[in-house]
């Protein structure tokens, strides 16, 4: 592995200024690390790497790192990502969102992305609520929690990110928390270099508004929740459904190989139009 | 000399947005547009294209500008529910500046409205659809050739300021059928500015002076960031004041600074016309009959046809306003573009409406009629 010192001054933006709009202790600048310290280990050329993402505390994170970065409206990072993938299907397309940006505005553009299997990596960072607006409920809220927007508890169950995705279709799902690191990065590799749709939820801490919900009140005492509350999914297997209540089942939770969008869009015209 | 061929305005339409180099095409199925997705559908990949039917209007556009960004040229068709879906993007388009087109085929509205049948009710929410004050490019056509024309022209024009371009047509030119000879050469095509130095050197939304920053496809080596938020010159979120007001001022001047270059419109009898007619889309087509007969009954009528809504052609009507006593403004709408007209022409002369909102085409007769009384 490269120094840290190296990967920063490779892929940090030394044009823009620093520091990130993050909170000390977010889970998302532990994804970011994993990120680049995973892209760094495959070799990519920053030409090729685009990264998309939504709005959102995620949403800052493609202004920081020197690829091809663009930054979209709120759910629709992966609308875009499409038109770029087919447009260049040479580049290498990377989206990153929020639970609420990727599964509530934005939870038909991620179905439709998921079952068409176009060849793109999504990273849905899931901290259970909207937190660059000051901690309302998402659709990954666990059911009863207090928010700013469910003050007397949230009514609503909430959605498992990855068995949407799943079954919608993606080649590839993974789950870790950013606790588990290096989990972390096996599934960000594999979800990289996974052809067609894949996916991996990361599980992470808002510290301020998530933790509040939670009654935790540090990033240590949140990652220790994670720690507490994952189930590898190896483990997971065979336990009862009570069992399994309020917690987090991480690892690769679907792999297939199947033909991408772009590779059945091509395989059509050529068998029709003999071109 | 080529041969007419027997055109739907909207293939006609798709044949322009081909000739222009449109090489992506995002859209989802809707009446009365749902004929330009099927020829780019078709057609597309014959060329090396790349056609998808998205899951909504706000992902067809998405993937539109996701597209340009990749550096293809890009474009989409609806009708007013999809329109106003789309809004979103439009104004994303336009603060990233992000070159694409997008066919809008007025049905009438509000709401569900009239799905198969005309109107004009969108030429003000393409104005001002969007959130936050932004400049925009309007073209109307009124016939199925000037539908192929104009659609060229809305991508030279999104290529050379870099913004999104609208083509606002109803559905009754969106629907005709008219004989049309497409000529194979001699249109002109438009790319937009691309950098000349280095990725180094390279800063993204400097204005070179033009006020269109040149502009790399993704995976050329300039690695920027484009993001819909206020932005510096180098594509970084900025809420710093002097930063801010340039760049929403460089975004209305790089139009407002050539709005001579788009004054588009054609005129007839305007030079002795004491009334004169301003009409566009299909309503052009009535009136243009209707200023004939007019002209036969010894009235002495002229008409102007636009063809540019957005920007509003104030030097061009304002030009008209003075040396006619009235104007009639005919308009299937509750009176969208003649409320511009009024706005330039402050009080100087008198501005007549005629206003037809039940999913019918004004007839040249019903302007006739107007036109007659018109005359004391």
């Amino acid at each position: 592995m490269r120094e840290p010192v190296h990967l920063i001054h490779k892929y940090l933006r030394s044009s823009k200024k620093f520091p990130h709009i993050w909170c000390a202790g977010c889970g998302i600048g532990i994804f970011m690390n994993a990120l680049i310290r995973i892209i760094d280990g495959l070799d990519y050329n920053k030409d090729d790497i685009v990264l998309v993402s939504g709005i959102g505390c995620s949403g800052r994170l493609p202004v920081y790192v020197d690829f091809n970065t663009l930054h979209t409206t709120h759910g629709r990072a992966l609308t875009f990502a499409t038109g770029i993938k087919l447009a260049n299907p040479h580049l290498k397309v990377i989206t990153v969102m929020g639970d609420g940006d990727a599964i509530a505005i934005g939870g038909n553009h991620l179905i439709h992305a998921a079952r068409r299997n176009v060849d793109i990596t999504t990273f849905v960072i899931n901290n259970q609520i909207y937190g660059m607006t000051g901690g309302q409920s998402s659709p990954a809220t666990p059911y009863q929690s207090v928010t700013i927007s469910s003050p007397y508890g949230n009514p609503e169950p909430d959605f498992d990110i990855s068995r949407v995705v799943e079954a919608a279709g993606a080649a590839f799902v993974g789950r870790a928390t950013v606790y588990h690191t290096r989990l972390l990065d096996r599934l960000i590799g594999k979800a990289l270099k996974k052809k067609g749709f894949s996916m991996v939820e990361i599980v992470a801490q808002c510290v301020v508004f998530g933790g509040r919900r939670l009654g935790l009140s540090s990033a240590v005492e949140m990652m220790k929740w994670q720690r507490d509350n994952s189930i590898a999914v190896e483990k997971a297997e065979g336990l009862s459904e009570s069992e399994l209540k309020d917690k987090i089942i991480i690892g690769v939770l679907a792999d297939k190989d199947k033909p991408t969008y772009h590779e059945e869009y091509e395989r059509f015209i050529r068998e029709k139009l003999k071109i | 000399m080529e041969k007419p061929v027997l055109l739907q305005g909207n293939e006609a339409c798709a044949r322009g947005a081909l000739m222009a180099g449109c090489r992506f095409y995002a859209g989802y199925p809707i009446t009365p547009a749902t004929e330009i997705m099927e020829v780019m559908a078709r057609d597309l990949p014959k060329v090396g294209g790349v056609f998808i039917q998205m899951e909504d209007e706000i992902a067809s556009l998405g993937a539109v500008i996701g597209a340009s960004l990749a550096g293809v040229k890009s474009m989409t068709a609806t009708s007013g529910p999809g329109f106003s879906l789309m809004q979103e993007h439009i104004g994303f388009a336009c603060m990233a500046e992000v070159p694409c087109v997008i066919v809008d085929v007025m049905r009438a509205g509000p709401s569900t409205g009239l799905p198969t049948q005309p109107a004009q009710g969108d030429v003000m929410q393409a104005r001002w659809g969007t959130h936050g004050g932004h400049p925009i490019i309007a073209l109307a056509p009124s016939s199925v050739y000037e539908f192929f024309e104009l659609t060229v022209q809305a991508f030279n024009l999104s290529e050379r300021y870099r913004t999104p371009v609208i083509v606002l047509v109803d559905e009754m030119v969106a629907h005709l059928r008219e004989g049309v000879v497409i000529p194979e050469e001699g249109i002109k095509i438009e790319e937009r500015p691309k950098p000349t130095v280095p990725p180094e050197w390279y800063i993204p939304y400097s204005d070179p002076g033009t006020g269109v920053p040149p502009m790399p496809a993704f995976g050329q080596g300039y690695r920027y960031n484009v993001t819909g938020l206020y932005h510096d010159v180098r594509g970084y979120p900025t809420t710093r004041k002097d930063e801010i007001d340039p760049l929403i001022r460089r975004l209305f001047s790089k139009i407002s600074r050539d709005f001579d270059r788009l004054q588009w419109f054609d005129s007839l009898y305007a030079e002795d016309a004491s009334v004169m007619v301003i009409a566009y889309g299909c309503v052009a087509r009535a009136a243009l009959r209707a200023v004939k007969e007019a002209r036969k009954k010894g009235l002495f009528v002229g008409l102007i046809k636009l063809k540019v809504l957005w920007p509003f052609m104030r030097r061009t009507v304002t030009k008209f306003l003075e040396s006619s006593q009235k104007v009639l403004v005919p308009e299937m709408n509750m009176g969208q573009i003649s409320r511009e007209v009024k706005r330039v022409n402050q009080g100087r002369t008198e501005v007549v409406t005629l206003n037809k909102v039940d999913g019918t085409v004004i007839t040249p007769q019903e302007i006739l009629s107007k036109l007659e009384e018109m005359f004391p």
